[in-house]
């Protein structure tokens, strides 16, 4: 018994490392994906195949190319993929995929310093960048067809918000809004699928409920206030997927939970300005990256009050 | 009832189905008895016995001049055969007295068998007729020390500031650190000795109240002893939330009573005196029968050992006839542990004797989920939720590994208490607190 190991407590880890997070998330962004190919066909699962295969490249290249250890196995490589997917229309062809994954991976992950150096959201920047570049690609919706066909026939369709913003007429029922029966990007269109995934991640106690619970209920009331119809605002759109997987992002969210409630009300105001006010029917991965870019100003006026340490000047006890 | 609880901690696996059924046996004393002159916070002690000299069991064979410090007595009779350095389970070595165990266990003349008849009204006469400053006196001769851990000199906590009177005791019976069971099952076995422990404590500091906090996962054991204290009105049993680090003292106090410690201060700061349950059944031994501190309970567990078991122990006796005395290994261990999986110091030899403080010793086959790498922060904010100090934990880390004294001081490292709740969240496996020991000695030396 000479060479017992001697190393600092504590002596045992909690059993959640970053990979088993990372495999929770992408486990509760499989009802989505399901959904994805039920209204959009088989073109949405490629999408999705597409983009993993370009972010898990990328990252592995940066890597090797400038010598540092390996990190795609902590999996957060292949959310990107599947987010970046999942917020483009399927009728995109793939290589717009793999243009937007290697800015996501490269531009705004590796180039900051990897998982946690990065300011934004890698996907939902891949997105900003694919829709500023390529926007008419990035719009062209297509009706939902139940065809399991690889050619996607693309007929014009129009997203629940931009019918919302050009005429203001809402043409679909709640049902098929929370169903996902409707225009919109690849991941987007089910909200009872992605609330599913919510359920999951909750369970798991991979995220708290504060910050897509927040957003959500601030977009709502925001909007019946401003004489909107709320509910059909927050099951439209990329509100819910936006909510439940990108703003929970850890890297590029506040960490207390002060700073979760600033955040969320944050992030739902700026959604409803932005659809209500702005000139694009869709609001919500502006509204993140904007977020984002103050969630170190968040973290600095939300410190916890530390233990013993009284508010004001007086005696801390009673 | 509302459980009583504080903000921040978090939930390890408590692992202590291994032995909390398992009763209280006592182990054996061995051939050879090492005594260390350093069992406590405080100046370590001199010893008063020489080479050659006999010694009886509860003979006083080390003691110092200084206030903070407390006495050392053989836990055997027998004879001194050497006085040396030898290494201990503390880290490095101690100045030690080696006792040849005679096997007879004659005690010294002073310690009496137990007279006291347990009766509610005898206790409470008992009580009341005996002297704050001979409760106080007596528990320093019988060196009594803190025995969750820290052992803190007792009588030094019963010697408060005359500015900050104590107006309540806690008797801290959360045992939060997985695996140990060592209190536990002193609160199933020995629930009377424990209240009247309690009552001397309050007794000798003037307090009004005495809560006995145990967490909700030993029902049984807040069961016996609201049975054993219904008697005693001044006694009150509190049922804390279990959670991880619920018996560290600043945590407890703010759990009970909503007090918050000031930073830097003493819990007398705000009025309480927080002692561990099996510290109080010593204080009822060393005022009733004059008994000193040379024996305590400590669990033995981890998954390398063969038969998980609490036993009875004397100090002096090395761990690894505590290991043999449970059957051996089953397996190699690879780690051995003085303490909970928490905050015990890994041992690198099992030839160190047991102290007053040690309340268990763990083998275990496999550094559990030890990373040898760490990842770089994402700042999940999971180390910030779980911080029972609410500091900025991932903050501090990153200071430190920049060497940031002025950042480390602003952030308050020195109010870290190393509890280890930011470590063992962390899902990138950072050294958290092995970044903030090396910040806080940063910022002490500057
Ligand atoms: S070790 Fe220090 S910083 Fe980490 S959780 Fe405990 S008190 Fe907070
Ligand atoms: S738990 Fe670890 S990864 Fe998360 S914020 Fe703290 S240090 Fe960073």
């Amino acid at each position: 018994m000479s060479n017992l190991i001697v190393s600092y407590a504590p002596h045992i880890r909690s059993a959640k490392s970053t990979k088993q997070l990372m495999a929770d998330v992408i486990i509760a962004l499989i009802p989505a994906l399901v959904a994805s190919v039920y209204f959009f066909g088989l073109p949405a699962l490629v999408h999705t195949v597409v983009c993993v295969l370009s972010c898990v490249f990328f990252e592995w290249i940066w890597e090797r190319a400038f010598k540092l250890p390996s990190t795609i196995g902590d999996l957060s490589a292949i959310i990107t993929g599947i987010l970046v997917a999942f917020n483009m229309p399927v009728s995109a062809p793939y290589w717009l995929g793999i243009t937007g994954s290697a800015f996501a991976i490269i531009v705004v992950k590796m180039f900051f310093g990897g998982l946690g150096s990065n300011f934004v959201n890698p996907a939902l920047a891949g997105r900003a960048f694919m829709l500023l570049c390529w926007p008419v690609l990035m719009t062209k919706w297509t009706v939902p067809d139940f065809t399991m066909s690889f050619v996607t026939d693309a007929v014009s369709t129009a997203t629940p918000l931009g019918v919302l913003a050009e005429s203001g007429q809402m043409p679909y029922s709640y049902l098929s809004l929370f169903l996902g029966n409707i225009g919109g990007c690849i991941g987007e269109v089910s909200a009872l699928a992605i609330l599913i995934g919510f359920v999951y991640l909750l369970i798991r106690k991979v995220i708290t409920w504060r910050i897509p619970v927040i957003y959500v209920l601030t977009v709502f009331v925001l909007t019946e206030i401003l004489g909107g119809d709320g509910l059909y605002y927050i099951l439209s759109g990329g509100l819910m997927l936006g909510a439940v997987f990108m703003a929970t992002d850890y890297v590029t969210s506040p960490m207390s939970a002060t700073g979760h409630i600033i955040y969320a009300v944050g992030l739902g105001v700026l959604t409803v300005v932005i659809r209500m006010f702005g000139s694009l029917p869709e609001g919500v991965s502006y509204s993140i990256l904007l977020m984002n870019i103050v969630t170190p100003l968040i973290d600095t006026y939300t410190k916890n009050r530390i233990y013993g340490k009284p508010k004001t000047g007086g005696k801390s006890h009673e | 009832m509302r459980l009583k609880t504080f903000k921040g901690g978090i939930h390890p696996n408590d692992s202590k189905e291994l032995t909390k059924n398992v009763p209280v046996v006592p182990h054996i004393p061995t051939e050879t008895i090492i005594i260390p002159m350093r069992q406590h916070i405080g100046a370590p002690c001199e010893p008063v016995v020489q080479i050659g000299d006999e010694v009886l069991m509860g003979q006083k064979i080390g003691d110092s001049e200084a206030f903070v410090s407390a006495p050392v007595h053989s836990s055997v009779s027998g004879t001194v055969v050497d006085i040396k350095m030898y290494p201990h389970p503390g880290g490095g070595e101690s100045k030690c007295v080696v006792i040849q165990n005679d096997f007879n266990d004659t005690l010294y003349p002073d310690i009496k068998p137990w007279n006291l008849d347990v009766s509610s009204k005898n206790i409470k006469n008992f009580v009341a007729n005996i002297q704050s400053k001979e409760i106080v006196d007596k528990v320093r001769e019988a060196g009594i020390v803190g025995m969750g851990g820290a052992a803190f000199p007792l009588h030094v906590k019963l010697t408060p500031p005359k500015d900050n009177p104590i107006d309540t005791v806690i008797l801290n019976g959360a045992e939060c650190e997985p695996y140990l069971t060592s209190d536990h099952r002193a609160m199933l076995e020995n629930p009377l000795q424990i209240v009247i422990g309690s009552l001397l404590i309050k007794k000798a500091v003037g307090a009004s109240r005495i809560v006995i906090a145990i967490e909700n996962n030993k029902p049984d054991a807040i069961k016996v002893l609201q049975e054993v204290s219904s008697d005693f009105e001044e006694v009150e049993i509190g049922i804390l939330k279990t959670k991880y680090p619920q018996g560290s003292e600043k945590q407890i106090i703010n759990a009970v009573t909503g007090r918050q410690v000031p930073s830097g201060g003493l819990p007398s700061a705000v009025g309480v005196l927080v002692s561990n349950v099996d510290t109080a059944s010593s204080v009822a031994k060393a005022v009733v029968m004059n008994l000193p501190l040379i024996e305590r309970n400590v669990t033995v567990s981890g998954d390398a050992v063969m038969n998980p078991s609490n036993f009875k122990v004397r100090t002096g006796v090395t761990f690894a006839s505590l290991f043999e005395a449970a059957g051996g290994f089953k397996v190699e261990p690879k780690k051995i542990i003085m303490g909970g999986p928490m905050m015990g110091i890994p041992q690198v030899t099992l030839n160190v004797p047991v102290i007053k403080g040690v309340s268990g010793v763990l083998a275990f086959s496999e550094p559990e989920t030890f990373g040898k790498e760490e990842g770089i922060c994402i700042k999940c904010g999971k180390c910030v939720d779980a911080c029972p100090m609410r500091l900025m934990p991932n903050a501090l880390s990153m200071f430190a590994e920049n060497s940031d004294v002025e950042k480390l001081k602003k952030y308050h490292v020195l109010d870290c208490m190393e509890c280890g709740s930011c470590s063992f969240i962390c899902p990138q496996r950072r050294f958290m607190v092995q970044h903030i020991k090396k910040a806080k000695a940063l910022v002490k030396n500057s």
